[in-house]
């Protein structure tokens, strides 16, 4: 476990020296910014467009974070050949796995929490002072959160077989399945063909069902100030269960993956 | 005791796209290193040595064969405790300082603080690297870098060094640093396992060789033994010489040069060897010298891999 941590603590560090990190923070918090003006334009409803736009922001953003950095996680390592190195250590492959993949989700837990204060300031400089606008923002933030670490298990698991190229289109490509993936369940059960049926069925089940993490939109965060609903804690928990069985079988993958491989 | 043994080792490693055929990169080699020798690895480029040591590394899956480190399989963690390895052309993490790398790989063994960041010190200080500690890796000249690779293999205090090429890339300085580092890791007691081309390095460190060529085994022993096989005969070099003495040892030898006042003679046989000898005794000459001609490693290498 200490090895896994020491593995982690160093991938967070090579990340934070990566420019590419605050060129995305950047980028994210600017598209954060700039929703108190889009605000201005819609009378009236202007914390529903900051919130709107402030979470699509943090999970696009935090996607990309997730795609650039996941897949170099494990080919930089190989392409550099610094993996030589770790593993003659007493390292065992699984360590190195978990840790690389750890020391990402630490790297995205910081930069989600940078982009959520962003949020919360568009928010306040707005006028908006409702501690629950504030609290029920997090639980949005935490599923989008679930859904970056699920994309950052897929990058992980093409980069252990794949070129950064493909490893980025692969999992860029899932993602956006993975919003959909009801909808190609329900295009199954129109068709009238059983085959047809059972291949959505069976892609359904397969790919990341991103959908479920975006249950908590602006709508939900707005409704609970309005009438004073808590948000649904069973919701949350279960995209939870789902997101930590779905990184674990994929994760499962990419270990068996790379105990397999031969690093010529 | 052998701490490293080999048996029958055999890689293939496929290759082609759609039609995979096998490639032998290593044939049935088997090897034994005794504890507290510098064995070296020979062979030239692309022999192999670099996949054996991926091997024992736990780097390639071997084809068929056993490999042992310190009576344990290679996959053992708590044996890679035990040794350090340093790879070929190492490269290490650009956006580090030697000093972050080398805490990194320390706290991959374990060691505590403060305990490693003393050892740390020591080591950069071993290695000629003390005042480049807050640099980053990605500043460093291809010497510095090979010499922060031997640190980070000797962090642990292994009982085996495994390097690949440790010379390779590096000055006629930094040959002469690692050669000492080298030395000073065999008076320590550790055994020393290093892959070469650079074969005056070799003559001048190790006890026994291996020599690799194409994924065979050609010859393994104390480097004399295997050289001593080919002694081409002697050279004596004398002074005080006169034309007299000249022409009575041209007539037993072809090979006579004058080189200032003295005498260089290059004896072909026992039968030479004797008329020169007592003519040199009974005139009184001045013997300066009387060595074996043997080839050089580097000779014997080319010899062997011509055939």
């Amino acid at each position: 476990m200490t090895r896994i941590l020491v593995i982690a603590k160093n991938t967070f560090r090579e990340n934070v020296r990566d420019k590419v990190l605050y060129n995305l923070i950047l980028f994210a918090l600017i598209m954060i910014f700039t929703s108190l003006i889009i605000g201005q334009l819609s009378l009236g409803n202007e914390v529903k467009i900051i919130l709107d736009l402030g979470l699509a922001s943090i999970s696009i953003f935090g996607m990309l974070i997730a795609i650039f950095l996941g897949i170099g996680l494990v080919y930089k390592e190989l392409d550099k050949r610094t993996i030589y190195v770790l593993l003659a250590k007493p390292v065992r492959r699984h360590e190195f796995i978990l840790g690389k993949y750890l020391g990402l989700l630490y790297t995205l837990l910081v930069n989600v929490a940078v982009m959520t204060v962003g949020l919360e300031l568009a928010l306040l400089y707005q006028g908006e002072t409702a501690w629950s606008v504030f609290l029920n923002l997090l639980p949005a933030v935490f599923m989008i959160y679930l859904s970056l670490a699920l994309v950052t298990a897929l990058a992980l698991l093409f980069s252990t077989f794949s070129t950064p190229a493909l490893s980025a289109l692969f999992t860029f490509f899932l993602w956006i399945i993975g919003h959909f993936g009801r909808d190609l369940l329900y295009f199954g059960e129109l068709s009238k063909s059983v085959f047809v049926n059972w291949i959505c069925a069976g892609i359904y089940y397969v790919i990341p069902n991103l959908s479920i993490f975006k249950i908590m939109g602006s709508r939900h965060i707005i409704q609970s100030l309005s009438f004073y609903r808590p948000m649904d804690p069973s919701v949350v928990a279960a995209a939870f269960f789902y997101c930590l069985l779905y990184c674990a079988v994929i994760l499962s993958l990419s270990i068996a993956i790379f105990l397999r491989r031969d690093f010529k | 005791m052998p701490v490293i043994e080999i048996e029958n080792l055999t890689k293939d490693f496929l290759v082609g796209f759609w039609k995979k055929r096998p490639v032998r990169a290593l044939d049935n080699v088997s090897l034994q290193v005794e504890q507290g020798e510098i064995f070296g690895f020979l062979g030239p480029n692309g022999a192999g040595k670099s996949t054996t040591l991926k091997i024992l590394m736990h780097l390639l899956h071997p084809t068929s064969g056993a490999t042992r480190i310190l009576g344990d399989p290679v996959d053992s963690v708590g044996m890679r405790r035990r040794i350090g390895f340093l790879p070929e052309n190492p490269y290490f993490y650009d956006y580090l300082t030697p000093e972050e790398l080398l805490t990194y790989i320390g706290r991959l063994f374990g060691i505590r603080q403060p305990v490693l960041s003393q050892k740390v010190r020591t080591l950069l200080e071993t290695v000629g690297l003390a005042d480049a500690r807050s640099v980053q890796l990605r500043k460093f000249s291809k010497g510095m870098v090979q010499r922060i690779g031997i640190a980070q293999a000797i962090i642990n205090d292994p009982e085996i060094v495994f390097l690949d090429e440790p010379m390779s890339g590096l000055d006629p300085l930094g040959r002469m640093e690692v050669r000492r580092i080298i030395t000073a890791l065999k008076a320590a007691g550790v055994t020393v396992f290093f892959s070469s081309h650079i074969l005056p390095d070799v003559e001048a460190l190790c006890d026994r060789v291996a020599i690799l060529n194409k994924g065979k085994l050609q010859e393994v022993g104390v480097l004399e033994d295997i050289l001593k096989v080919r002694i081409e005969g002697h050279e004596v070099i004398l002074a005080g010489w006169s034309d007299e003495t000249l022409k009575t040892i041209r007539r037993s030898c072809e090979e006579v040069r004058t080189m200032g006042d003295r005498l260089h003679v290059r004896i072909g046989s026992r039968e030479q060897m004797e008329p020169v000898l007592k003519y040199v005794f009974e005139e009184r000459l001045e013997l300066i010298s009387m060595n074996p001609i043997r080839p050089s490693l580097e000779e014997y290498f080319f010899q062997e891999l011509k055939r």
